[in-house]
């Protein structure tokens, strides 16, 4: 019998699991992915935003406020990159001038660090923005970050505070009990006293299994984008936004953490929960958007294109309550942006306010908080790699040459408490595969590791899901 | 820390060539850096014929015409050090590698070459819209897993572009049981040889789609199919002309790129035209002392070619090192109409001993053409030309004596009726 059962292992079931695991409970998180983050949590603008954007009197504001002050200390403690870098709005005419102005007062009401940058300062800061801007306003609290890397460092604190993590595992359905739920899954039966819906685009329909007022409905929201190779010069130093739309932030311009440079992303919705597939059409719309706000775009550095889904709900706000028909069943959906940058204020808010209410929560005492990190040797000191090399010389073979990552890198993924089983997910945690020849030269060396470290065959690994075999067939067979 | 002659980074046709070349010239130091475990570079995967016509008058397999090279530098005493990554060239030539063994280590070069091939151009360089589940694959990866690990990437098989790897892994995954359904390419003609479109495409009865290219990719998990459409001579898509195909796998030949990060680091001048180095007669770059060749500098269709190349650049780093070379002065080399670039880009006639070869690409294909051979803006020769494509390099033997007296600029046109 579990206490919690969180069903999705994205960023907000990755931080109550993390929350949850500091506390005497017996915790399970279910996805029917391969991997952690593997969705929308994968696929996004990988920023925390200031909290100047969304309406007044929403959970959107107050927890994108809440989150953004709570990011830096959580990700030096999972030592993961956070990057406050500023973002700037740029106003481009006289009706976006007045649009500026409200978003400057309504970032002073709610306390967000604002001020005006003119055209001089602009061009100055930002060599590449276009001939059209005007004005911006400078929110400097504004930060970058690799959503997954958030999730998986998160997820191996809490398995290793005993979280249970099932991977692979599909809902399929959820049983009202004696005691709370059963949950029945592709692959058992999972019995708890409380379920945590954090199902992004899905949840709409976890919640369907055990009601039948459900009065909101998420549909998918598309994102498209362009990822480009790092540049000798940065094509931006800000996080550059245009002025917001009904359709949401609109096409945003950003370097991350790692160097490349973000395009996107479009904003369309869609039936299918899993439609992730890119179009001419919306990628063309990108390209043209794009222009708006800087000039000198290399598209011939373009990397790679993706696209993900924002689980938008019929509320236009977050929803984080208790089902009203269905006891001890708590909904945390609709978490589109800022929901990355609201993800460890929604996990605070549902222990907080509804949690505690009901459970006696006693703290762990030999709970961790957080675990060393794969070694990093781009990181590390000339003396302190060659150290690290001499004691194992794996490190000193370069596996991915675009990304200079070494083959000890690889085999510590693999090895982690929450360990790559599959080519993506060794690309999340160390990034072979995420540079300019995209897995070309690396990946036959990516999946060899991964077979003898898993000492299987090689045509039994995956790139993602159990039935993406990167290789079908022996030779001959 | 260690000083030597001559570093050649990278072990393959052309880093082989330039090593072997430096002893011949009597350079005692010369170190080669290779990344993958054993030498030959990309050789080691084209396990198809071909190789050595022109080096070796033979038809040898690509390991085999490796081999060839590798027994020399073996017999000549070249250092070489495998498993060996270049992460970083300064423009004062010091060069720093890591391996298992040594770790990070820096050496101090008298000249170095720069043989580190080139890449292909993946899916997400020319984005083509659909899913992105597995079983898109650049050619020469599946080459890889084919012919090195022994694996298959698919059954089906569609391929975009008709680049020579595309074509040849067309044959090759036909023979070893998979079906090949066709090979569609954006363009109006080829991209691949003409033996190669005879040999790998029209033998197997596998259809050519000229003008057409890939508009959607289908599978969440795994390719299922593929959507080809025709495109105008615009290269815009021409709705209503699409194509479906059920196919476990597409593979990519959409172009390879030359492999420059480490001579962008060094600030070395580029050519836009070819992602290569600018270099001179003698192979050398804008920063004297360091020298390109082979697939880095500019695509080849041929191995003999890099092979010639790779030895040129060797020679220069030697004579480089004997204080021979004159790096300043000189004239450029231009590319005029219906050419799309010109190898080499500057020539001081000083350093040429008695002829200077020139390699360029045409940018249309055509029959009975006229090749117009410019001197400081003078017409000075026309040679006409039965067939060009811009996937045949073409080749211009020019004497020492023909290219004296140039002040400003030689410059090749193709004139097309």
């Amino acid at each position: 019998m579990q206490d919690v059962v969180i069903i999705g292992a994205g960023i907000i079931g990755s931080f109550l699991a993390h929350d949850l695991s500091k506390y005497d409970l017996k915790v399970c998180v279910i996805d029917k992915e391969n991997d952690v983050a593997n969705e929308t949590t994968m696929a996004n603008s990988a920023i925390v935003h200031s909290g100047h954007d969304p309406k007044d009197d929403t959970l959107k504001a107050k927890l994108n406020l809440r989150g953004n002050e709570m990011y830096e200390d959580i990700c030096k403690k999972l030592h993961v990159d956070f990057k406050r870098i500023g973002a700037y709005v740029v106003a481009t005419n006289d009706e976006e001038l007045e649009e500026l102005s409200r978003l400057y007062e309504q970032s002073k009401r709610r306390n967000v660090p604002v001020r005006y940058v003119e055209r001089e300062e602009l061009v100055k800061n930002e060599p590449n923005i276009s001939d059209i801007a005007i004005r911006a306003i400078d929110l400097p609290s504004t930060g970058i970050i690799y959503p997954w890397e958030v999730a998986i460092a998160l997820m191996e604190v809490a398995v290793a505070n005993g979280v249970d993590l099932h991977l692979g595992e599909e809902v399929t359905a959820i049983e009202k009990s004696e005691n709370g739920y059963k949950v029945i899954t592709s692959k058992g039966v999972i019995e708890t006293k409380y379920v945590l819906n954090a199902a992004g685009v899905f949840a709409d329909d976890i919640y369907r299994m055990v009601s039948d007022n459900v009065e909101f409905d998420i549909t998918p929201r598309k994102g498209e984008y362009f990822v480009l190779d790092k540049l000798n010069q940065p094509l931006v130093n800000h996080i550059l936004y245009p002025i917001p739309s009904q359709k949401g932030k609109g096409v945003l311009v950003l370097p991350t953490t790692h160097g490349n440079t973000l395009l996107g992303p479009s904003s369309d919705f869609v039936d299918d929960k899993k439609g992730i597939n890119n179009t001419s059409d919306y990628l063309g719309y990108v390209r043209r958007e794009v222009g708006k706000l800087v000039k000198n775009v290399p598209m011939d550095k373009v990397i790679r294109n993706f696209a993900g889904l924002r689980p938008t709900s019929s509320t236009h706000d977050f929803i984080i309550e208790e089902a009203k028909d269905a006891p001890n069943f708590i909904n945390v959906a609709g978490i589109e942006s800022p929901g990355l940058a609201s993800a460890p204020a929604i996990s605070e808010y549902v222990i907080e306010t509804i949690l505690k209410n009901k459970l006696a929560l006693v703290k762990k005492s030999d709970a961790i908080d957080s675990l060393p990190p794969i070694t990093d040797m781009k990181k590390l000191t000339e003396e302190e790699r060659n150290a690290k090399i001499k004691e194992d010389p794996r490190y000193g073979h370069i596996i991915c040459r675009c990304e200079q990552i070494s083959e000890g890198e690889i085999v510590e993924a693999i090895h982690r408490n929450v360990g790559a089983t599959s080519v993506k997910s060794i690309k999340k945690r160390v990034r072979p595969g995420m540079g300019r020849c995209q897995g070309g030269f690396c990946e036959p060396l990516v999946v060899e590791i991964l077979a003898r470290e898993l000492a299987k065959q090689k045509n039994d690994i995956v790139y993602d899901d159990v039935e993406s075999n990167v290789l079908v067939a022996k030779k001959g067979a | 820390m260690r000083e030597v002659d001559v570093v050649v980074i990278g072990g393959g046709s052309a880093g082989l060539a330039a090593a072997c070349k430096c002893k011949e010239e009597g350079i005692e130091n010369v170190v080669v850096l290779e990344r993958d475990k054993e030498l030959g570079g990309i050789l080691n995967q084209c396990i198809h014929n071909g190789f050595g016509l022109h080096t070796f008058n033979e038809e040898l397999s690509g390991p085999a015409y490796a081999e060839r090279f590798i027994d020399k530098a073996k017999a000549l005493n070249v250092e070489c050090k495998l498993n060996t990554m270049v992460t970083h060239i300064s423009k004062d030539k010091v060069v720093e590698y890591v391996n298992p063994e040594e770790g990070y280590v820096r050496v101090q070069a008298k000249a170095i070459v720069l043989a580190m091939g080139c890449r292909e151009r993946t899916r997400g360089a020319i984005s083509i819209p659909g899913y992105r589940p597995v079983g898109v694959y650049n050619a020469g990866t599946a080459q890889r897993y084919l012919n090195m690990d022994g694996y298959l990437v698919g059954k089906r098989v569609f391929i975009l572009g008709s680049g020579d790897i595309g074509l040849i892994m067309a044959r090759r995954m036909t023979l070893e049981g998979a079906k090949v359904l066709g090979v569609a390419e954006i363009m109006p003609y080829s991209n691949g040889l003409a033996r190669n479109m005879k040999q790998c495409l029209e033998d197997f009865d596998i259809p050519l789609y000229l003008s057409h290219t890939i508009t959607n990719i289908e599978g969440k998990e795994r390719v299922s199919g593929v959507t080809i459409s025709e495109v105008d001579s615009n290269r815009n898509v021409v709705p209503g002309t699409e194509k479906h195909f059920d196919v476990d796998t597409l593979l990519l030949s959409v172009g390879l790129i030359p492999e420059n990060s480490l001579t962008e680091e060094a600030e070395i001048e580029m050519n836009p035209v070819t992602k290569g180095a600018m270099v001179n007669e003698s192979y050398e770059t804008s920063i004297p002392g360091i020298f390109a060749c082979g697939n880095v500098l500019h695509v080849h269709d041929l191995v003999d070619f890099v092979s010639a190349e790779g030895a040129k650049a060797g020679e220069s780093a030697a004579r480089y090192i004997r204080e021979e070379l004159k790096s300043a002065g000189g004239f450029n080399c231009k590319a005029k109409q219906n050419v799309s670039y010109v190898m080499p880009t500057r020539i001081n006639v000083e350093n040429v001993k008695d002829k200077v070869e020139f390699l360029f690409r045409v940018r249309v294909q055509a029959r009975n053409a006229t090749l117009n051979l410019y001197k400081d803006g003078e017409l000075f020769r026309s040679i006409p030309k039965r067939h060009v494509a811009p996937a045949e390099m073409e080749k211009l033997i020019m004497k020492k004596s023909d290219l004296e007296g140039i002040k400003e600029s030689f410059e090749i046109e193709l004139v097309v009726d």
